[in-house]
């Protein structure tokens, strides 16, 4: 009697494996993309690559490839438009940049104010060389003997003679 | 020389709390900044929504500061902020242009018969494409266009009492101001 809601139970987990299998295969990429047709397959490469490059204005981490929502939907079909239109990729970078700003580019373009960006990176990696460098250069130096004059003023500090102190005191205040 | 060394992690954890400052203090970053801002409003010919006969271009703009809203009846946000848009117009005088945008034309106009218009008219944009051309990437979004037919501000979200006063009032003001020079 026990033994039928168990086989229901594997049977169900192992629908939801299969579903959950299924799901997987078909990436989200290929998901969201409408079929679009062109005239070559050079065509369909550009419009595959532009979109893969293009980010969603809406939800701010996916590609026009990837994203679901109806505005990445729409741009995909502009593109697909302007790629038959003849435009070049560089002319359809331009006119979704022009409209949607370079938060559309996931490469953002070389300009004053984007150096940060760019170069930033490789600032950082050479600081970090830099550091590196300097804490190989002064391992070997690192464990240092005392010398006999160290020993000597260790001794005199150590000396509980208050005399002496503030004598030692005395002198570095006038050496100062 | 070394003295000075000991504050340079105090240094760096200072520059770091500047720049977390400055990165937490930044508004949405769900919000892009628009490109559109003191650009002519691109050209277009669509239909009215309540005449479809009627055609519309830019040609709209010009001579008068204008609000331009786009909304649809999906969008749960425009219907948030369509009383606020309606106090608006009473209350101001302001002409608001609508963008009815990748919308089903009887539904929106059923939508408008029972909650009210305060749209001088609704520019049909089943497509999308004006959006597009606006840099649109959902509704509500409003633009202040000015007299010479140029967008001056645009807000992404729903325009209620606190946005109207704090965002556009200022915008309308300067326009003012720059009229009366």
């Amino acid at each position: 009697m026990r033994l039928i809601p168990m086989m229901l139970l594997l049977k169900l987990v192992a629908g939801l494996l299969l579903a959950l299998s299924a799901a997987m295969v078909s990436s989200p990429a290929l998901a969201a993309i409408e079929p679009v047709e062109f005239a070559t397959p050079e065509q369909e490469r550009r419009y595959r690559s532009l979109i893969a490059e293009m980010r969603c204005p809406k939800c701010q981490n996916e590609n026009l490839a990837e994203s679901n929502a109806p505005i990445a939907n729409d741009l995909r079909l502009m593109i697909a438009e302007l790629i038959r239109d003849g435009q070049s990729d560089r002319e359809i970078r331009a006119f979704l940049q022009e409209r949607y700003g370079d938060f559309i580019l996931y490469n953002p373009p070389l300009r004053a104010d984007t150096l940060l960006l760019w170069l930033g990176p490789f600032a950082l990696l050479l600081i970090g060389v830099i550091v590196v460098w300097r804490i190989i250069r002064g391992q070997p130096q690192a464990p240092q003997a005392t010398t006999a004059v160290d020993e000597a003023r260790v001794r005199e500090l150590l000396g509980d003679s208050d005399t002496q102190t503030d004598r030692d005191a005395g002198s570095d205040r006038q050496g100062a | 020389m070394s003295r000075l060394k000991l504050f340079l992690p105090l240094g760096l954890f200072l520059i770091l709390v500047g720049l977390l400052y400055a990165g937490f203090s930044l508004d949405d970053p769900a919000r892009l900044p628009s490109t559109m801002i003191d650009r002519d409003f691109p050209s277009f010919e669509m239909s009215q929504l309540e005449d479809p006969d009627t055609m519309v271009t830019e040609a709209i703009f010009g001579g008068r500061t204008v609000l331009v809203n786009v909304w649809a009846t999906w969008c749960p946000t425009c219907k948030a902020e369509h009383a606020e848009l309606q106090r608006i117009q009473e209350e101001t005088g302001l002409p608001i242009i609508g963008i009815n945008y990748k919308d089903d034309a009887d539904e929106a106009r059923a939508w408008l018969a029972r909650y009210g218009s305060p749209y001088e008219f609704n520019i049909y944009d089943p497509q999308g494409r004006l959006g597009i051309e606006l840099g649109v990437y959902g509704a509500p979004e409003t633009f202040v266009v000015d007299a010479q037919g140029r967008i001056q501000f645009k807000w992404v979200g729903d325009v209620n009492r606190r946005v109207w006063n704090n965002e556009f009032l200022p915008v309308l003001q300067a326009l003012e101001d720059q009229a009366a020079l």
